[in-house]
């Protein structure tokens, strides 16, 4: 059993004219120690995912449906209280914007302490103590002095260092990690991404890392779902899904990676944008952009605009489309029908 | 969000009603009870206010109609009203309805023409101040500030006061209703600077100012055709309040004396010839037309908190 | 600290002078001295003479800066109808205002804040769409207003008997619609002495009688204001990132509302309240008047009455000295409690 089971999530948005879904059938697991990436567009999901593992999500959101079993229990219609104590406890985030993420008006200390005191029944001395080695692990200088400073005194990049101290202060067994380092100085994302890869290794700690750098993803991560208009649309090991991706999603993001591009040609992108979730299209929510729905043979294959797609394993991945699906079953068949 | 995709979805050749049609505003209006019901009590008492000489039983400012033998009659469901005067009489014998009626026509023009005194002086200065900046800014603004600080009921009093010793009880009556909207308007012209500098100064930072300027457009014409009209939202907004606001400076000024006098009264005015005779029993002639003031005021604030909330612009705080 | 105090100074001298220059300026061109020294039948001749020993033809600095030496010193010459130093009129009225916006302000701050931060926490609940209501009528209703319904209903009285008065429900709510009045409305009754002339309604109980109504209707303006915006800027400061980082942390609701979250919306509120504050002691001019409160509006309006030209302008002054004083206040205050406020004076 792993540590983290999503299966079918469901999470709407109520508005005034009606529920809007913002998270369909997102399953995935997470083993101890593992690291997952979550990919996509904005829009697609990644962050109401991650927060909604822990019911952070804000209103008009909420859980429809589905399971989040953690370590044996499961999450979904527990009470504030007994949440609370796995929030940063055994499960703690990082968010996005180091500068938007601490409380100006509260000094790094106060930050730490509570986030311990909340937790276990120490005194403010211990938890001081705690803090600071956290501090040190987090390569922070002079951190001593960091305990009684504000946040408006650290740069940005020393400010994620201190959210990601705080993330590890009680030793979690998963941290959810918000794109960390999109709003930081292109010069210290790597040095961030880095610790953070590091502390999760050394402490055995799962994570989950959600971004739309699919960069980031093949460097850190083992295993990666891809995201699309609230939906799951392919996972299975990174390594795998970046060396051959089966969803034509998933193949036009890898192909409009800079790298991919011919030096002195135009960057490869896929027309045309997501669509909003509350005006999807009919049937697959990617085939008004997708350049497969037209067979090679010129005849549209009808599922595609008709029908969700299931998904379908293919080694050791799983991709939700009809293309895929048609071209498993061709190579299955002719198999077949040799054994018969 | 909402508001950008029916902007995208309307044509640009649709008409003005088209566009109105299909609008965000015109959507939440619709489903907004509290502001439909609100536009219809003010849309109800601006026409009772504006049709008073064919709407009143009697005309308040003619003498010959007045009986002072009638005087502080009550409204008709208490005993000893006269059915002549469905809301009963006041102290001088006027009879109480025509005198809301008039009273209101005087308050709505006194709090409309003062809002557009202040729009006049508040958008003029704002715009100097946010798009000169430099000294002209620090000048006007700190300005704002003392005014403010002051509290602008403080400054349209003081004001007031030096009107009426400049000019005399007698002429500063006559020409009450002028004078009162160059009170307010003076009074209260910060408020529209400050917002109006606050979006001029977040407009200016964007680049369709810096290509007007590149394209040698004077300054005047960059300030009024190009960042003016970006920030009207908020101005719109700030206005119903305002108006609102002023109609209560004129009441507290006339109640202080500094108004309109009793022979023309507002509602304020009309509350303080009242007041004095609360003890006496006759609550009626302070009461009705303040409940009339209240009501006025009151569907004004609800119109401005929805126009907040549809339109959301960025209000300056403080 | 001291930078920061020393530019706090010189901007709060910068508006004083403002102040005394438009208070002199009415001075010199409203009151007529002369006309208050001697009679009527003083020929023009002898007034010019007069006019010339006190200096009156003098340019208008220089007799803006013998006004400006004489007010740093807090003279500003005699009333016309109290016929003493005006600066000992007003402090006669100073104390009976003062008590008046400290009730008041008592008011506000003990309501307003847990009203606004219950309606941002529960802004469904219906007892927060009740705040929200009333709180938007309030607003609408002139002061002035106010303090006569409430004169009209715990003053005088109403009795209401609009239900059958034979059952007992109909008496109930006949009961609840009837006020007995009797409440003080007129006066400060007998205050206190304490010191001087200061005298106070907080010592006694029947003092703190003659208070209730005319602070409750001072109160009333603000404290609609008040609510709303200690509930928009909370509403605000829930939605920000570090409060979800906070509920990510497992930290209590508790701590989350009234620490993290309340320190940060009490920041603005601060600043703009601070302000608002300082104005109570204009709407006094309103209140005053309707509870005839021997305060300093009181003093003022019948000053402007009776077109008492150096007890106005030295109720502007001081006035004016009054905001000042509030408003450098309220921006230490907040440099204290805002850390981002370097109050050392170095760059951050």
């Amino acid at each position: 059993m792993s540590l983290l089971e999503v299966n079918n999530l469901d999470v709407r948005f109520a508005l005034r004219r009606g529920d809007v879904q913002a998270l369909r059938d997102v399953c995935f697991r997470l083993d101890r120690g593992e690291r997952l990436g979550i990919v996509g567009e904005s829009g697609a999901g990644k962050s109401v995912a991650a927060f909604s593992l822990l019911n952070l999500i804000a209103k008009p959101g909420y859980i429809a449906g589905g399971s989040i079993r953690f370590d044996g229990q499961e999450l979904i219609g527990l009470g504030d209280r007994a949440l609370r104590r796995i929030r940063g406890h055994r499960i703690s985030m990082i968010f996005q914007d180091p500068m938007m993420t601490l409380n100006p008006v509260l000094t790094i200390g106060e930050q730490m302490v509570e986030c311990l005191r909340a937790h276990r029944r120490i005194s403010t001395r211990d938890a001081r103590a705690i803090s600071l080695r956290k501090l040190e692990q987090v390569q922070i200088p002079s951190p001593e002095a960091r305990l009684d400073q504000y946040p408006h005194e650290l740069s940005g990049g020393m400010r994620q260092r201190v959210i990601i101290a705080i993330a590890l202060l009680l030793d979690p067994d998963i941290i959810i990690a918000d794109e960390p380092t999109t709003a930081l100085d292109v010069t210290i994302q790597a040095e961030i991404m880095a610790l953070l890869l590091e502390l999760c290794e050394e402490h055995n700690v799962g994570l989950v890392l959600i971004t739309h750098d699919l960069g980031v993803v093949s460097q850190v991560t083992q295993r990666m779902l891809v995201m699309y208009a609230g939906r799951v649309i392919e996972q299975g090991p990174t390594r795998e899904i970046i060396n051959d991706p089966q969803h034509p999603y998933t193949q036009g993001l890898i192909n409009a990676l800079p790298q991919m591009a011919t030096p002195g040609s135009r960057l490869n992108q896929i027309p045309g944008s997501m669509p909003s979730l509350n005006n999807l299209s009919s049937g697959c929510a990617f085939h008004p952009r997708c350049g497969f729905v037209t067979r090679p043979d010129d005849s549209t294959r009808q599922a595609c605009v008709d029908q969700e797609p299931g998904f379908v394993t293919s080694g050791n991945c799983q991709a939700a489309c009809h293309m895929v699906a048609e071209m498993i079953e061709r190579e299955r068949l002719p198999a077949e029908e040799q054994d018969s | 969000m909402t508001t950008t995709t029916s902007a995208i979805e309307s044509s640009p050749t649709a008409s003005r009603w088209e566009r109105l049609r299909d609008s965000y505003l015109l959507y939440s209006f619709k489903r907004d009870p509290i502001a439909q019901v609100s536009l219809a009590v003010f849309i109800v008492l601006v026409a009772a206010a504006v049709l008073a000489p064919w709407l009143a039983p009697m005309n308040p400012y003619d003498l010959a109609q007045i009986d002072i033998l009638a005087s502080e009659l009550p409204p008709f469901w208490i005993d000893g009203s006269d059915p002549a005067y469905l809301m009963g009489t006041d102290a001088q014998g006027r009879d109480l309805l025509s005198t809301i009626l008039y009273g209101a026509r005087v308050s709505l023009i006194i709090g409309f023409g003062a809002v557009a005194m202040q729009a006049a002086l508040g958008v003029c200065f704002g715009l100097l101040a946010g798009y000169l900046g430099g000294r002209v800014d620090a000048f006007l603004m700190r300005l704002a500030d003392i005014q403010l600080s002051f509290s602008t009921l403080m400054v349209a009093i003081v004001v007031g006061a030096l009107f009426k010793a400049i000019f005399g009880g007698a002429t500063y009556s006559a020409y009450a209703v002028p004078l009162l909207v160059l009170i307010i308007g003076l009074a209260e012209w910060p408020q529209y600077a400050r917002t109006v500098r606050a979006s001029v100064l977040a407009e200016k930072g964007k680049e369709y100012v810096d290509a007007a300027r590149v394209m040698g457009l004077s300054s005047r014409r960059i300030m009024f055709r190009h960042i003016l009209p970006n920030t009207l939202s908020p101005i719109f907004v700030i206005s119903t309040v305002q108006v609102a606001n002023a109609i209560i400076s004129e009441a507290a000024l006339s109640f202080l004396g500094l108004g309109m006098p009793e022979t023309q009264p507002s509602l304020g005015s009309l509350i303080k010839s009242g007041f004095d005779y609360l003890q006496s029993g006759s609550w009626w002639i302070t009461l009705i037309p303040g409940l009339v003031l209240v009501i006025l005021v009151l569907v004004i604030n609800l119109l401005g908190d929805w126009l907040r909330d549809v339109l959301n612009p960025r209000l300056y705080k403080g | 600290m001291i930078a920061f105090l020393i530019k706090r100074l010189f901007h709060a001298l910068l508006v004083m002078f403002v102040i005394s220059v438009i208070a002199f300026a009415i001075q010199d061109n409203l009151g007529d001295p002369i006309q208050q020294m001697v009679g009527q039948s003083v020929p023009e001749s002898e007034r010019e003479t007069l006019r010339e020993e006190l200096g009156l033809n003098d340019p208008f600095a220089v007799q803006y800066l013998r006004f400006a030496a004489k007010a740093v010193q807090f003279d500003f010459g005699y009333s016309y109808v109290f016929n003493e130093p005006t600066t000992e009129v007003i402090l006669r009225h100073l104390p009976a205002t003062l008590e008046l916006v400290a009730a008041s302000t008592f008011l506000i701050i003990a309501l307003s804040i847990p009203i606004g931060v219950y309606s941002a926490i529960k802004p469904r609940a219906w007892l927060s769409r009740v705040f929200m209501g009333v709180s938007i009528i309030g607003i609408s209703i002139p002061v002035f207003l106010t303090a006569i319904v409430l004169i009209q209903l715990f003053a005088i009285g109403v009795s209401w008997s609009p239900f059958p008065a034979d059952t007992g429900w109909g008496a109930w709510l006949n009961g609840l619609l009837t006020t007995d009045g009797g409440m003080p409305a007129y006066g400060r009754g007998d205050p206190v002495p304490v010191i001087g002339t200061w005298e106070t309604n907080f010592a006694s109980l029947e003092g703190l009688t003659y208070l209730v109504l005319p602070a409750i209707s001072l109160a009333s303006i603000m404290l609609p204001l008040f609510i709303r915006l200690i509930r928009a800027e909370m509403l605000e400061v829930l939605q920000s990132d570090y409060v979800k980082f906070a509920r990510a942390k497992g930290i209590s609701p508790r701590r989350i509302y009234f620490l993290h979250a309340l320190k940060n919306t009490m920041l603005p509120v601060i600043t703009v309240g601070g302000v608002q504050i300082g104005t109570l002691v204009a709407y006094t001019i309103l209140t005053e008047t309707v509870f005839q409160w021997p305060g300093m509006g009181l003093m003022f309006l019948d000053a402007i009455e009776r077109s008492d030209i150096p007890l106005i302008v030295t109720y502007l002054m001081i006035v004016g000295l009054i905001f000042v004083i509030t408003n450098t206040l309220v921006d230490l205050i907040y440099g204290l409690v805002n850390p981002t406020v370097k109050l050392t004076g170095k760059p951050a």
